[in-house]
């Protein structure tokens, strides 16, 4: 019965989306108000019925109903409930429901926080998101329905979910890559709804800029949780292995990026306008070619969901109507105008199109280089592989190249800047981190590396860069304490997101350099030293979990005669389905991971294939990954994006507009 | 005029990328073919199976044959097994690289089940089979009677991969060695 | 020197992945591989190029984390080349010879693939270029009604958005 709740919940949803794609816009284009203001109400309906919709697939993974088919294929009644509900999305049918679900959590939202919009504006930002909605709602119920039902033959359990994805890090992870991926959709929206209205104005900029930062920021912790989780969870310590898949959620950050940064110079100096639309556009474009390359079996990935050519035809076609069609009303309503406003080439205006500019060269090339396999087949070429040596070749010196311009940026003025006084600010610093680049990589263990002292130069030379800007508001200011406390939340969220990016920097690279790995025979009894720290096997052990027998290997590490860290590490193997899984066992710290993992017995004598790692400063990338998340977060709490609720409240007393 | 035609391009750049993944639709990203189609069957030094005398590339190579990779542990050999027979009995040369396994077994398994080939290549650390670019079994080398290998098949042969596909494709290495 | 496998196990959703290993199980050997390394710089190059290399049965791994049989075949293979004492290009070409250029992540920049190594520097000359002329333009723009657009737009934000509603566009 509940299934079909669900399953009826969303048919419902869709005919609202209909009516949302379909009644406002077309009041919009009657000049009938009735028609539009349809809108809010109605975007709030479809979010209530996908939740009903969800809860009602959710209440079957957690009741283990295997008469429902997604239910019997990823749950099994041994399945702690934590993950009995995260398998709601370990699977295609059920994520495609969250996707749908978080879609419709961003119609809400935007219907809800923007009714200070002009009518006209915000009836057609939802109907676009409604026909977006329509797309995904009947790719779910045509396609891929969850709801479906194993009737007759009923199994007596299910077949478990994949043990990869029994793990913390999987319950939050796609939830928040969705919202990232979905969010963009909104800055779509407010681009196509521009467009639409013929009217592209820095008003415009302003409006879908915190929404914009807010999509990103959920995509960077998506990102972040991500590779985390790669880390600790399959047991070979990597953390990036530019997969199609992982390429997939990457492409729509990079553009992102560019497109939160040309944001800026839109609403702040009215430039670029018809650019940033074009980026908007594009960000969203690459969200869809990542959902249509997860789930069509195009391109060989790790990660890729049943392969599907039918559901891969019916993406293309939605991809198809709903990129051809904006960028079409791109072609024919763009400003072809040129901008008239003036800047020099030492400005803002210049240090963010240069971001924009290596961030499109990025993301093109990351493309490029996901799709080149599929175009050479295509063209009778043969077939090849693009992986990461390719990608760390040339994505690491695109990223190089944007550093020295990402220093200037926080000190530079809008229009017209003069090298004298960049000079002045920047001289002293960048001496300092010059400095520092050479004599910090000496106090690492392993000693002096070009690379480390490389990057140590280009996350310096960000911070320097927010340091010197600090000071000059410092000085305008009474007070340190004053200063503090006079910038802008959006200013904060730029100060963390870049000092996060240089955290990035940093960790990437010590830990690309530093790292030390050994794969060993070890008995218990017996130590290794890695790095100084002296990994000593105490003892194996037999441990029961909730749906798992394992063997343990007990080390206990020291450095110079002191205890450090215990570490269990395991090697599962799953009642339900026999598959044997390894959990690494990890003692994280700031400046250094120990990481031991279990690989398989070695002979009769109680020996194991063990794997040390020393890893240091990986958590850097993380830490700063979550930074520029948090970064992103921080903009939204800024007064000029409150004014937005004093014209809401405006609305309300004054009435509706017209 | 010209600015506003510049503004299509992005649209037809999507336009190029949405027939390529159209494309992309009906290929399959797996298949892999053999690097060492068109080229000669690599030399080995290796005992048949039935007897442990020595096998070299010059003992197989004279007339078109199928070169298929098996083993006892290969659950998907015993279900091509009976299709092989067939194809044996038909007159179709076939010989096996008997590929890590167990000698013992793989001469019991033959004796149970029948052997269609001429000759099993005894390739127990799977040598040769790298050699090949053999990355699982079954797998079946379509060789034409100069010794050059022109089709590898991945997989299980039955009859209906035979008549549909293979067939034509032994077809022409026979046709191939008549002229 | 991999452990290689439970160490390697990887989300194997695809279904076509099943189909593939039900036509090749293997049996379940002990794998550890304590391969000794005759030096350092050996087993760096090991480590390198075991992880250049890529699977060619599986989804998409290379040789040094997949638990394959065939993965385990290509790790001996590239030892025994490396203590051989055959170079990079030499053992590279060795495993394309067999499997083709499939096996290489890296693609060797030659015929299609020296496109895929072009690509990034063509992209980044367009890039700058087209930055050139939009700097040029903005240099060459007269600077005008900046400070009015502004206040249009803080009013349009703040005071009269009811007034903005109906304004904001009329019907085309």
């Amino acid at each position: 019965m509940i299934p079909e709740l669900g399953h009826f919940a969303l048919i419902i949803a869709l005919g609202m989306s209909l009516l949302l794609a379909v009644v406002p816009l077309w009041g919009s284009w009657a000049g009938n108000f009735a028609a539009m203001r349809t809108a809010p109400s109605l975007a709030i309906g479809v979010c209530v019925f996908c939740g009903i919709s969800f809860a009602c697939l959710a209440t079957s993974f957690l009741q283990d109903d295997f008469s429902v088919r997604v239910v019997a294929s990823n749950s099994n009644s041994l399945l702690p409930p934590v993950y009995k509900f995260s398998a709601v999305w370990g699977n295609h049918e059920g994520s495609l429901l969250l996707w749908v679900l978080i879609l419709s959590f961003w119609l809400a939202a935007v219907a809800t926080f923007s009714r200070g919009l002009p009518t006209v504006m915000l009836a057609r930002v939802l109907a676009v998101m409604g026909a977006i909605a329509v797309g995904f709602l009947s790719f779910s119920l045509f396609t891929s329905n969850p709801f479906a039902r194993l009737l007759p033959g009923v199994p007596s359990d299910g077949n478990d979910l994949n043990p990869l994805l029994q793990d913390p890090g999987l319950i939050i992870h796609p939830p928040l890559l969705y919202m990232g991926y979905v969010g963009f959709s909104v800055a779509f929206a407010f681009a196509v709804a521009a467009l639409l209205g013929g009217r592209l104005d820095a008003a415009w900029a302003r409006w879908s800029r915190p929404w914009t930062n807010v999509a990103w920021a959920f995509l960077s912790l998506g990102i972040m949780l991500g590779s985390w989780w790669a880390y600790y969870e399959l047991g070979w310590g990597g953390w990036w292995f530019w997969d199609p898949v992982e390429n997939a959620s990457f492409m729509p950050w990079l553009a992102g990026t560019a497109l939160v940064h040309s944001l800026a110079v839109t609403e702040k100096r009215g430039l670029f306008k018809s650019w940033t639309v074009l980026l908007a556009i594009f960000a969203f474009s690459l969200s869809l070619l990542g959902t249509f390359l997860v789930r069509s079996g195009v391109l060989t990935s790790v990660h890729a969901f049943a392969a599907d050519p039918a559901r891969g035809l019916f993406i293309l076609v939605f991809l198809a109507i709903v990129v051809g069609g904006s960028l079409t009303l791109y072609a024919l309503r763009a400003p072809a105008v040129r901008s008239r406003i003036a800047f020099s080439v030492l400005s803002r205006e210049t240090l963010l199109l240069v971001n924009n500019v290596v961030f499109l060269v990025a993301t093109l090339t990351v493309l490029f280089g996901t799709l080149f396999p599929l175009l050479m087949d295509a063209l009778g070429q043969g077939k090849y592989s693009v992986g990461p040596p390719y990608f760390n070749a040339v994505f690491v010196p695109l990223m190089a190249l944007l550093v020295p311009f990402m220093g200037i940026g926080p000190i530079s003025r809008w229009r017209d800047d003069s090298h004298h006084r960049w000079l002045s600010r920047l001289a002293i610093p960048g001496f300092i981190v010059g400095v520092l680049a050479i004599a910090l990589p000496f106090t690492a263990a392993q000693g002096f590396n070009v690379w480390v002292a490389l990057a140590v130069l280009l996350a310096g030379w960000i911070v320097a860069g927010l340091a010197a800007d600090f000071r000059e508001r410092w000085a305008r200011s009474a007070s340190f304490p004053r200063a503090l406390a006079r910038q802008t939340p959006s200013y904060w969220g730029m100060v963390l997101a870049h000092t996060g990016f240089a955290a990035v920097i940093v960790g990437t690279v010590a830990t690309s350099q530093y790292s030390v790995e050994r794969d060993l025979r070890m008995e218990p009894g017996d130590s290794e030293t890695l790095a100084g720290y002296s990994f000593h096997f105490d003892e194996t052990l037999r441990v029961r979990g909730p749906n798992y027998l394992a063997d343990a290997a007990r080390f206990s590490v020291s450095r110079d005669q002191q205890e450090v860290a215990t570490l269990v590490a395991e090697k599962r193997r799953y009642l339900a389905t026999g598959s044997v899984m390894t959990e690494a066992a990890i003692d994280g710290g700031l400046f250094r991971d120990l990481y031991v993992a279990m690989g398989e017995p070695v002979g009769d004598d109680g020996a194991w294939a063990i794997r040390l790692h020393y890893k240091p400063m990986v958590r850097w990338m993380w830490l700063g990954a979550l930074m520029m998340g948090c970064g992103g977060l921080l903009t939204i709490f800024d007064r000029r994006y409150r004014r937005q609720r004093v014209a809401q409240e405006s609305v309300t007393t004054h009435g509706a507009p017209a | 005029m010209a600015p506003r035609l510049k503004l299509f391009l992005p649209l037809g750049l999507f336009a190029l990328l949405a027939a390529l993944l159209f494309r992309g639709l009906s290929l399959d990203p797996q298949a892999l073919p053999s690097a060492l189609v068109d080229r000669p069957l690599p030399e080995f030094s290796l005992p048949r199976l039935a007897d442990g005398e020595t096998l070299v590339r010059g003992d197989l190579v004279g007339k078109p044959m199928l070169l298929n990779v098996w083993a006892t542990w290969c659950i998907s050999c015993r279900v091509e097994h009976p299709y092989l027979q067939r194809l044996a009995d038909g007159g179709i040369n076939i010989y096996g690289i008997n590929y890590k396994d167990d000698s013992n077994a793989a001469r019991a398994w033959l004796e149970e089940l029948g052997d269609p080939y001429l000759g099993s290549v005894v390739d127990a650390a799977g040598s040769l089979g790298l050699d090949l670019g053999v990355y699982g079994a079954p797998e079946t080398y379509f060789i034409d009677a100069d010794g050059v290998v022109r089709y590898r098949h991945v997989g299980v042969i039955d009859e209906r991969i035979w008549t549909t596909r293979l067939a034509p494709i032994y077809a022409e290495l026979s046709a191939g060695s008549d002229s | 020197m991999s452990i290689a496998s439970a160490l390697s196990v990887r989300p194997m959703l695809l279904s076509v992945a099943a189909v593939l290993c039900a036509l090749m199980v293997m049996p379940a050997t002990a794998v550890i591989e304590t391969y000794e390394f005759s030096s350092p710089e050996l087993e760096r190059r090991y480590h390198q190029l075991s992880q250049e290399l890529r699977c060619p049965k599986c989804q998409n791994q290379n040789i040094a984390d997949s638990n394959a049989p065939i993965s385990q075949d290509l790790r001996q293979l590239l030892y025994t080349r490396l203590e051989e004492g055959a170079d990079n290009d030499e053992i590279l070409a060795d495993m394309v010879a067999r499997y083709g250029e499939f096996v290489r992540y890296r693609p060797a920049a030659r015929g299609a693939a020296l496109w895929l190594w072009l690509a990034p520097l063509v992209l980044l000359i367009v890039g700058a270029a087209l930055l050139l002329v939009l700097l040029r333009r903005g240099r060459e723009a007269p600077e005008a009604v900046n400070p009015d657009e502004l206040a249009r737009l803080d009013a349009l934000l703040v005071g009269s958005a009811e007034a903005a509603g109906p304004s904001e566009d009329s019907r085309p």
